[in-house]
């Protein structure tokens, strides 16, 4: 009995109903507001182009360097692109950066952690040596000195950003199998003669997965900023594709006479990653109320 | 264990770490798909000219060999030259790093200043309103980019009102500290927000801890508890903290010596992933590596005189 409890508490099994929902927003506004927020800008990264007034990469020199107006509300740039449509068109481009370089991280991150910790031996010290080399690289210079290898463009720093990224979750994933190895249900497991795979599977990973979730939602933000942040630096996404840093980076020859080139594109980033941030510290709260 | 011995025992663990850093940056430009010298040529490759650089970097001679040669030149103070300024990266690193680390530490000293009377206040009234206000100010912060944020510094405290100036970076100390305001600040800024969450929780966890509760049982003066056990604490968890960031912030550099055009190492990175200039590109990511792995190293140490518990 003893470990079906602490099983339930440590997996934090909350049943929301109606009223639980009422009470839950109450207790939990974080949460619900990053859920609404975040599910608004996946349905913008999925209609944006059918709500984009304008084409994002056609130019239109008569219309260059307006200020936002009736007609482009939220003005143009150099070549008369509208900074409205070219917002919508990259909001697919970047959220595209977060889902990728997060996802095959957690995937390669969570089954490494989870092997490294549970069989211990070499594949752990393997592990915790580029554990060791990882940390010893500023994130920004370990990302950009692999694409100084790779060449820059949208494939490499995919490929830059997830090579940096699964570290940390596996040495999460490795921390926590550490000692839930040693608890009550994994014995028990192990006593009924389960196979390594079926315990790792069908009672290590469900227990464990949670802090992998909470560590994933902050983990969106960073690859967000660092997407639009290699963008800026000329070495992710290329121009003429409409992402946000690169429109910071163009916008910036003009910080005195068009302020609204670089203004919008931030801002748009800044409401991505607050929503992003909402919904982890709502996720923490909610998948581990025990922490706080 | 002593002192001694834990500090040697840590300088041990640092030297495989090392190695390994170095061997990395030495298979850098092996790693690179197809033949390194015609790609560092680019649209200059003739096949003369790829003959001369693979024999000028040696590219043609056994893996184990080069790495020797490379050891050697690297143990002289020898990084080879840059490809396009051909000035010696050594030399080229001794100009740009001080202005790096001049605003990394800039920066860590403006976010002090900044983390912790706004974390002291988070955490003395948890949950009021200026405690959520402070909250979600640093999740504003720890979610927009800070090139951005930059920018925005630019263009409001550069040009609309200005205050500061939005280039150069001044002759002496005061002018330095004058022109660097603003890119410090976006830095400080950042990494502030972090400090004051982490602090913030780390202070409201001394504030419920027996000590502290046992001093004001004993009916010591509220101002007394604070300065002496809660403040003192904070701030030997931020000293600890900062170690910890210091590797974020001295990456940082890379993005916000780009906004302001700053001629520092992280500008020099950007410079020269562009431009091909691998030398350039791994000697720098040595350097990094090797600065992070000694803020690391202190940091454990001071940590260890601060903190008698800490063994290996």
């Amino acid at each position: 009995m003893a470990t079906i409890t602490q099983t339930q508490k440590r997996v934090g099994i909350a049943r929301p109903d109606l009223q639980g929902l009422v009470r839950l927003s109450r207790r939990n506004p974080a949460l619900i507001i990053g859920i609404v927020m975040v599910t608004l800008i996946f349905l913008l990264a999925i209609f944006g182009p059918a709500l984009a007034p304008y084409d994002p990469i056609e130019t239109n020199y008569s219309a260059a360097l307006q200020p936002p107006n009736a007609d482009h509300w939220l003005g143009t740039d150099k070549f008369g692109r509208d900074i409205f449509s070219r917002i919508l068109y990259a909001t697919r481009v970047n959220l595209k950066i977060g889902v990728i370089c997060v996802t095959f991280p957690f995937m390669f991150g969570v089954i490494a952690g989870c092997i490294s910790g549970y069989y211990g031996g070499l594949v752990d010290t393997l592990l915790m040596r580029l554990v060791d080399i990882s940390v010893a690289f500023p994130f920004y210079v370990l990302v950009i000195s692999i694409l100084a290898i790779l060449g820059p463009g949208v494939r490499n720093m995919y490929i830059a950003l997830s090579i940096v990224g699964w570290i940390a979750y596996a040495k999460l994933v490795r921390g926590e199998v550490l000692i839930a190895k040693n608890l009550e249900y994994v014995l028990a497991a192990k006593a009924l003669g389960y196979s390594d795979l079926r315990i790792m599977a069908s009672h290590l990973l469900p227990n464990i997965i949670n802090s992998a979730i909470v560590f994933a939602m902050s983990d969106v933000v960073l690859c967000i900023l660092a997407g639009s942040s290699l963008g800026f630096l000329g070495l992710g996404v290329q121009a003429p594709t409409p992402e946000w840093g690169v429109m910071i980076a163009d916008g910036r020859e003009y910080i005195t006479s068009a302020p609204w080139l670089s203004f919008f594109p931030g801002l748009a980033i800044a409401i991505v990653g607050v929503s992003f941030s909402l919904l982890g510290d709502g996720l923490s709260s909610f998948l581990r109320p025990t922490d706080r | 264990m002593d002192k001694a011995s834990y500090i040697i025992g840590r300088l041990l663990q640092m030297i495989p770490t090392v190695f390994a850093i170095t061997v990395l940056v030495f298979l850098m430009v092996h790693l690179i798909p197809g033949d390194p010298a015609t790609i560092m040529l680019g649209l200059k490759a003739t096949p003369e000219k790829i003959e001369m650089l693979t024999q000028h970097l040696g590219l043609d001679k056994p893996l184990v060999v080069q790495f020797g040669i490379f050891l050697r030149n690297l143990a002289r103070g020898d990084m080879g030259d840059s490809l396009v300024s051909r000035m010696p990266v050594f030399e080229l690193l001794k100009r740009r790093l001080p202005l790096t680390l001049f605003l990394a530490g800039y920066a860590a000293t403006l976010a002090i200043l900044m983390a912790v009377p706004l974390a002291l206040i988070s955490a003395l009234k948890r949950d009021s309103l200026i405690d959520q206000t402070i909250r979600a100010i640093t999740v504003a912060f720890l979610s927009t980019p800070s090139f951005w944020v930059g920018i925005l510094l630019l263009i409001v405290l550069g040009v609309k009102i200005p205050l500061f100036p939005v280039g150069g970076i001044g002759e002496n100390f005061s002018q330095r500290l004058y022109y660097l305001f603003l890119p410090a600040l976006t830095m400080a800024l950042h990494l502030a927000s972090i400090l004051t969450r982490n602090l913030r929780d780390g202070i409201i966890a001394t504030l419920a801890s027996e000590h502290v509760v046992f001093a004001r049982t004993k009916g010591l003066n509220e101002r007394l508890v604070l300065l002496k056990h809660v403040i003192r604490n904070a701030i030997v968890s931020t000293l600890t903290l900062l170690g910890v960031y210091m590797s974020w912030l001295v990456g940082g550099s890379v993005i916000i010596e780009t906004v302001f055009a700053l001629p520092g190492v992280g500008w020099t990175m950007v410079q020269a992933i562009t431009g091909r200039d691998y030398p350039v590109v791994q000697a720098l990511t040595l350097t990094f590596g090797i600065l992070v792995s000694v803020v690391y190293l202190l940091t454990d140490i001071v940590y260890s005189f601060l903190d008698p518990r800490v063994t290996l």
